[in-house]
């Protein structure tokens, strides 16, 4: 098993910590994991993006040209990387951040309204993991245990209380994932 | 964890005695981590935010002098102010370790990604003929691991040792094991270790003096001619350097640090595309693997070279080919990384 992934949204919509839930989601399950951001000005107001890489084997390149798997949130995220996803990979896109759904009919494409359900949760710092809980519904890599694991290793001890939140939200993302 | 996170624990965990240092990105975590750890409370390791760069190689200066493990790590507008306490620290025969987590220029540039300061890392960078031992981490793991071997070497050879790494294999994360636990060593042992060190003249012994400064050439020429020496045995004992799937290779890649990853997925894709490519990856840049490249030379047909400069380590592999085969250069500048792809463009443009 190896997964390509770039996960790319607007600077604080958790992009970062959202691959990094990820990578270390794959380190639990004793995975060899890359996770490469993109630092520095895209994260002072335009957008952010991170590599993942999760696989049973060594790990070349931390940067590629091209992705199993796109997860955009925002418009310019889409406008970049559609063209980036391997043939036959996957791209799953946020309703609310893009206006000009994709357009390639070789991939699978998946829409989440995770901003709006955040919304409705009354939580919007649990978006990001809607969209995992999303990525997770359909590419299941990595089962929720091991994100929750991943939850307790990444989070300061003080927030610990807030993972029950967090892991419901995946299990709504889990829910509210389409095909399009 | 991250490459910088890597630096800061293995620091504490080799048994270093201090940190001098100033934040620049893209190396910042560095000194935030040893701030988190708080050694000084543990191992008893001094970290110190230094006013300047000049500052931070001058502290090291003194604490190297004194036959301390001291530490700085910068990047590199930072190592280019650094450059004249290097060549004190050369010309006084110092060891101390310097990390270059290297961003794009030349001057402030910008805080990406880049290898650009190849030249200056691997000809010395400040006056004189010295050198400085060069060790080029490919991973987060080897961020770790050269810590310590940096560490042995400069003491071994009493001369600054540098681990150039770059803004990827800082910011990236991946799995890491941590080196062992080694005490700091006591005073009795430095003094065992360094008997050279200004540890405080005792009444039997004359005292060490620690300059660069000598004004007679004739001693002046016979002090650099023992550098010359010592460099030729490092040349003889130290090189290092890994080769990936050249057993069977027409073409090579040759690479280091961070371009050396992004080669080795070219390979994936040029190797599933039925050419028979492998990897040259120099460890230590200098001393560069010279004997090991001429020797590779006589099997292949060619040779790319993939930096994140405009060419500055294919001069080494030139002159180690010596026109046995073509070599060509590919390589992205000013904090752009080249992407997999591009190399295995550049690699069919020249077969």
């Amino acid at each position: 098993m190896k997964k390509e992934i770039i996960i790319s949204g607007f600077g604080g919509q958790g992009v970062l910590s959202m691959g990094k839930i990820l990578a270390y989601s794959g380190l639990m399950e004793n995975k060899e994991v890359t996770w490469m951001p993109a630092y520095g000005p895209e994260q002072r107001g335009g957008t952010a993006n991170v590599t993942v890489i999760i696989s049973d084997n060594r790990i070349s390149s931390p940067i590629l040209s091209s992705y199993d798997i796109a997860i955009v949130l925002n418009q310019p995220s889409l406008d970049k990387f559609e063209s980036k996803v391997k043939p036959g990979g996957i791209l799953i896109y946020d309703g609310f951040g893009v206006m000009n759904p994709p357009k390639r009919k070789d991939i699978k494409v998946y829409r989440i309204d995770a901003m709006d359900k955040a919304a409705e949760m009354k939580n919007s710092k649990v978006f990001n993991m809607i969209v995992l809980g999303g990525l997770l519904q359909v590419c299941p890599i990595l089962p929720d245990k091991a994100l929750e694991k991943a939850l307790y290793k990444t989070l300061p001890e003080r927030h610990h209380n807030l993972i029950p939140l967090n892991m419901e939200a995946v299990g709504e993302g889990r829910k509210i994932i389409n095909e399009e | 964890m991250k490459g910088n996170e890597a630096i800061a624990h293995a620091a504490i965990r080799c048994g270093a005695d201090g940190f001098f240092g100033y934040p620049i990105t893209p190396q910042s975590e560095i000194i935030e981590t040893l701030a988190l750890l708080k050694p000084w409370e543990t191992t008893g390791m001094v970290v110190l935010q230094a006013e300047s760069e000049v500052a931070s190689i001058n502290m090291l200066y003194g604490g190297a002098g004194a036959g301390k493990r001291v530490l700085t790590t910068s990047s590199s507008p930072g190592v280019a102010l650094m450059q004249e306490g290097i060549a004190y620290m050369a010309g006084a025969e110092l060891p101390g370790v310097i990390v270059n987590v290297q961003r794009g220029g030349p001057g402030l540039g910008t805080i990406q990604p880049s290898q650009a300061d190849y030249f200056q890392a691997t000809r010395g960078g400040g006056n004189g003929d010295y050198n400085v031992i060069v060790l080029a981490p490919n991973s987060v793991q080897e961020m770790a691991d050269f810590v310590d071997l940096a560490f042995e070497l400069a003491f071994r050879y009493r001369n600054p040792a540098m681990i150039l790494s770059d803004g990827v294999i800082g910011q990236m994360m991946e799995k890491v094991v941590l080196p062992p636990i080694k005490p700091r060593r006591t005073e009795e042992q430095i003094k065992k270790e360094c008997p050279w060190a200004t540890f405080g003249r005792t009444a039997d012994r004359k005292p060490n003096i620690i300059t660069s400064l000598e004004l007679k050439p004739e001693v002046m020429e016979q002090r650099n001619l023992a550098m010359q020496a010592k460099y030729q045995k490092i040349k003889d004992h130290e090189v290092r350097y890994e080769m990936l799937r050249c057993e069977d290779a027409d073409y090579v890649i040759v690479a280091f640090g961070s371009a050396a990853r992004i080669a080795e997925k070219a390979i994936e894709i040029a190797r599933e595309e039925g050419i028979k490519v492998g990897l040259f990856r120099p460890i230590t840049l200098w001393p560069f693997p010279e004997k090991q490249l001429t020797e590779l030379a006589k099997k292949v047909k060619g040779m790319l070279v993939a930096e994140i400069n405009a060419g500055q380590m294919i001069e080494d592999v030139k002159l180690a080919v010596n026109g046995a085969v073509p070599v060509e250069h590919f390589g992205r500048l000013g904090g752009i990384v080249p992407e997999p792809q591009e190399i295995v463009e550049n690699l069919k443009k020249m077969m």
